[in-house]
């Protein structure tokens, strides 16, 4: 009880433990916001395309690989660890790297949404080809027996099977654009990676919190409410789940 | 009728699955393929359907080659039924019976309207439709595989072990509801089952496969079970074939006695009962024997489940000869209760009533072979 009572005032003496300046203060976050509102809020729009867009493009590259890899056994293997390979390779060297490797220009603003599709595409490889590789070898008997076209039984069985382990891959992918993004912020891509770097900037002698502060806090949010959405996305693509479950 | 002419399955390691088969299997008609495992029983199947492609050989239905269509426009006219049913786990019941109609282009509605009526058709309530296959229980699914098999009403069925992974009860029900279905569809099946029991059953024809994938004997159920061909095919249909073989012996009218009964939720007399009464309902069906004497029910009590044997089954009349003699066989008082097409109490038969008709039908059958 005696910790819980003196927990109000820990917000008070933080900045107390801090660095004196006022306006440094990490708690002065809501001002800064304020103070910069149109700005922040383009960089958080940014972020968010910069976030989705990516993994839309990816999942769609992703599809076709990850069918090949769930039909030929001999391909996943070597599948796998290609992506895998491609997701250790740190996001600030992708970014340097992709436009000399794509020819484009070295500040080109394609050069961030690539590296982005690059990770997604690694990470969804996988998960396309276990969502597909979840659908019963009965089912996929039956429906080319039925008369399915190839085609016609990758999208309305195969694919809508596959739903629930695709979703899970996709939370994942959201998620971890989100703070990749934060990442191209700082070689000057516009997004909330930006609040970070000013921040550093306005370190001088000590530290400046307030935009470090906002952008972790609206990386979390975001990161959180994209994750629902996905979420939401995959409940309303599977309503046979939800029934089998209750 | 489906003809499979000098069909070859060499699969590309080699392993012959399918050597040579030619047979019929003709229009309306029930045929099935029965063999132990890796006879080839599955190839042959699939390659009606084009699923596998033959090495060699053709295989027309109707008198068109299989191969005069493409693959997928094919398969829509041929119903498929597999183990487990294959149902689409992401489709309510009623859509995934309707699939056929949805792809063949079929109006939404007219499809589920019809969808429906086959659910009815095999035994699963309305309440069903809604539901997905994950909420059903394996012999409900299976009755939904036939139901899609049935939707666009395809003139041919192949069904490969439809009724394998469903416990007994379930499986002679499917099986019962099976024929009724065919009786009124005729349509043309080729059955597939390693279950010899079920071929007897099911089959109009029955075709033995051997390992090796070559046709052993091609026959109707009777005449396989009286004439194997060969050592393979008499060890494969089993040892009690003479027994089962009377599933298909009518003989002459089973010769009842009238027998006296007690009703069922009545007293016993107070004078007693002979040491076995048969025990029939209002409607005059049996439900079982009554004892009395010493170690029976005594005068005054009553005649309730408590005291009935239902032991014994009932043979009916103008039925298998098969029937006749289990029902003797059952029956405790060894009187073999025979009631006629709706399950009334017709009379009792005596064993040795039943052996004279089994032993006059043989001789006939014997005589009538020397002479075909
Ligand atoms: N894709 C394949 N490649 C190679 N051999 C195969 C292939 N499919 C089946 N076989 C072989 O062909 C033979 C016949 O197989 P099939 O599946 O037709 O048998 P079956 O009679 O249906 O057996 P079961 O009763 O066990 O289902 C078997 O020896 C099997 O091992
Ligand atoms: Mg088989």
């Amino acid at each position: 009880m005696a910790d819980v009572a003196y927990l109000p005032g820990l917000p008070r003496m933080l900045p107390a433990l801090l660095p004196a300046d006022d306006n440094s203060s990490p708690w002065r976050f809501p001002q800064y916001f304020a103070d910069h509102f149109s700005e922040v809020m383009g960089w958080l729009w940014a972020h968010t395309w910069l976030s989705v867009v990516p993994v839309i493009a990816g999942l769609i590259i992703a599809l076709p690989i990850g069918w090949l890899a769930s039909r030929h056994k001999w391909a996943y293997p070597p599948m796998m660890t290609v992506s895998g390979l491609l997701y250790t390779i740190p996001s600030i060297a992708l970014f340097v790297l992709v436009p000399p490797l794509l020819g484009l220009d070295p500040l080109s603003p394609l050069q961030v949404p690539i590296a982005l599709t690059v990770y997604s595409v690694a990470l969804l490889v996988r998960v396309v080809a276990d969502g597909l590789g979840s659908v019963s070898e009965e089912t996929l008997q039956a429906a080319t027996a039925i008369g399915y076209t190839p085609v016609g039984r990758f999208f309305t069985v195969e694919l809508p099977i596959a739903v629930p382990v695709i979703t899970a891959g996709l939370r994942v992918a959201v998620v971890a654009n989100v703070s990749i993004v934060a990442v191209a912020g700082t070689i000057g891509m516009v997004n909330l990676g930006l609040l970070f770097d000013q921040g550093f900037k306005l370190s001088t002698d000590t530290p400046y919190y307030p935009p470090i502060v906002l952008g972790l806090l609206l990386c979390v949010l975001l990161a959180l409410v994209l994750d629902l959405l996905v979420i939401l996305l995959g409940r309303m693509l599977t309503p046979w789940r939800k029934a089998v479950r209750s | 009728m489906i003809r499979f002419d000098h069909v070859t399955k060499r699969y590309p390691d080699g392993t012959v699955a399918v050597d040579g088969l030619t047979l019929e299997a003709p229009t309306g008609r029930i045929t099935v393929f029965v063999g132990p495992s890796g006879c080839g029983k599955t190839t042959s199947l699939r390659m009606v359907n084009r699923m596998i492609e033959p090495t060699s050989g053709t295989i027309t239905i109707d008198d068109r080659d299989v191969t005069s269509l493409p693959p997928h426009e094919l398969r829509r006219t041929i119903g498929y039924v597999i183990q487990h049913a294959g149902l689409f786990p992401h489709r309510t019941v009623i859509d995934n019976v309707a699939t056929v109609p949805f792809l063949l282009g079929t109006d939404k509605k007219q499809a589920r309207a019809r969808a429906a009526e086959l659910l009815e058709r095999v035994g699963l309530p309305a309440h069903f439709a809604r539901r997905y296959p994950a909420q059903l229980s394996g012999g409900q699914q299976q009755r939904v595989g036939v139901a899609r098999a049935l939707a666009a009403d395809p003139p041919v069925m192949l069904m490969d072990e439809p009724f394998s992974a469903v416990d007994p009860v379930v499986r002679e029900q499917l099986q019962d509801q099976f024929l009724q279905l065919q009786e009124e569809l005729g349509k043309t099946i080729v059955f597939v089952t390693h279950d010899i029991d079920e071929a007897i059953k099911l089959g109009d024809q029955i075709a033995v496969m051997a390992v090796g994938g070559h046709l052993a004997q091609l026959s109707s159920p009777a005449d396989l079970l009286a004439r194997p061909i060969d050592a393979f095919v008499a060890g494969f249909v089993g040892r009690d074939r003479g027994y089962r073989a009377l599933g298909f012996a009518r003989g002459a009218a089973l010769p009842t006695t009238p027998e006296p009964t007690v009703r069922f939720g009545e007293r016993v007399p107070p004078g007693g009962l002979e040491e076995w009464t048969l025990v029939v309902d209002d409607t005059d069906q049996p439900q079982g024997w009554l004892r009395s004497g010493p170690s029976g029910s005594p005068p005054g009590s009553p005649i309730d489940d408590a005291a009935l044997f239902r032991g014994g089954t009932l043979a009916t009349q103008g039925g298998s000869l098969r029937a006749a003699l289990d029902a003797c066989l059952s029956s405790p008082s060894g009187r073999g209760v025979v009631v006629d097409g709706d399950g009334r109490l017709e009379g009792t038969v005596h064993l040795d009533a039943v052996t004279d008709l089994i032993a006059s039908r043989e001789r006939a059958e014997v005589t009538g072979g020397a002479d075909g």
